[in-house]
């Protein structure tokens, strides 16, 4: 099979990636993710040697860009918070952003398994073919990710 | 409890629709920034019906009339030149602006590099030949065989201007029948009519 043009890809895969991403570095930074996700592939395309799987090699593009945006966040200084009344939520703002402010607090594999599950909705076998690992493993991050979010959502309160 | 948790992970990112067409175009936009665009295409609408337009770097690729579906030859372009296709309409504005100054009766000669990639051996020759042919002008399948350099060879000319892949911007419509028929064209007959009277070698 050769290689499809390039922009079917994006046809087929920009909406899914952007839900991907927006679940993985937030609303904000999806789309910057989403433009570096697609530019690194469009760079290393005509080297694919077949066009087979070209969805989870885009997915191991946008997890790579969406790491490395969490990575530049975390070295950002982070904003002097106490004291500071919380602002309304911007009318732009996904429902639950604070939850999924603490989604991007776990680990890069935790993150990575529940934004799998929860926003594309996928079964624990695709999520460990995604994430180059086993079904179980899949599960067992997913199912770390879950306890760990209740611990902190319940300690909020 | 544990369905509550997971009910508000599952509904928190539904809202964000994702700008689709900005997203092509920012892409297509940065890929021709960074040399990436190898292949750049348009549709553009024409007295003959949309048009397909494919550039690349070189030239004007393919030029085609609808009922050429565009994903196949969007396919094709990806196996014979290059994957890196993508929509950018604004890498196609010469070539369409000539065309809309043809079709207005101000533009007679075609001032477009093309890109003959496609075009493989004796076809070469037969469509080199009838670039050269001026606008109001006609030759036969016969004259323009001889003008490639075997001038027993008219069916072979006659098939390459068939699968001319620049067709208006490469004249194939000015090669006719030694006898005074039509012959035949790519875009159909009613569309090379419509060429001819254009260029007043017809009678309106």
């Amino acid at each position: 099979m050769h290689l499809p043009p390039f922009d079917t890809l994006i046809d087929a895969h920009a909406a899914e990636l952007h839900r991907f991403l927006t679940g993985f570095v937030g609303p904000t930074e999806a789309e910057d993710c989403l433009q570096e996700t697609f530019m690194s592939a469009l760079r290393a395309y005509p080297r694919l040697r077949h066009g087979e799987n070209l969805r989870a090699w885009l997915y191991t593009i946008a997890q790579r860009k969406a790491t490395d945006a969490a990575r530049r966040a975390a070295r950002r200084p982070t904003r002097q918070l106490d004291g500071i009344e919380p602002a309304a939520p911007a009318p732009d703002d996904p429902p639950d952003a604070g939850l999924w402010m603490l989604v991007r607090r776990l680990p890069a594999k935790q993150r990575a398994a529940v934004t799998y599950r929860f926003v594309l909705d996928l079964a624990y076998a695709e999520i460990g073919a995604r994430m180059s690992t086993s079904e179980e493993a899949a599960r067992q991050n997913v199912s770390a990710a879950l306890r760990r979010l209740r611990r902190e959502v319940s300690g909020d309160r | 409890m544990t369905d509550d948790l997971e009910a508000r992970l599952a509904g928190a990112t539904r809202t964000q629709p994702l700008d689709l067409e900005r997203l092509r175009s920012t892409i297509a936009r940065r890929a021709a920034d960074a040399g990436l665009l190898d292949v750049a295409y348009a549709t553009h609408d024409s007295p003959l019906g949309p048009l397909t337009v494919i550039v690349t770097p070189r030239g004007l690729l393919r030029l085609s009339y609808p009922g050429e579906p565009v994903e196949a030859q969007l396919d094709d372009v990806a196996a014979r030149i290059s994957p890196r296709v993508l929509a950018a309409p604004e890498r196609t504005d010469d070539v369409r602006r000539q065309l809309d100054e043809y079709f207005g009766g101000v533009r007679q000669a075609f001032d477009l590099p093309v890109d003959w990639r496609l075009v493989r051996g004796f076809a070469g020759g037969v469509l080199r030949a009838t670039a050269r042919i001026p606008f109001g002008a006609v030759t036969t399948y016969r004259e323009i065989a001889t003008r490639a350099g075997s001038p027993n060879a008219y069916r072979a000319a006659g098939n390459a201007l068939g699968s001319n892949p620049v067709p208006i911007v490469v004249p194939c419509h000015r090669v006719l029948h030694a006898g005074g028929g039509l012959g035949g064209y790519t875009g159909g007959l009613d569309r090379k009519r419509y060429l001819l009277r254009l260029e007043g070698v017809l009678d309106p």
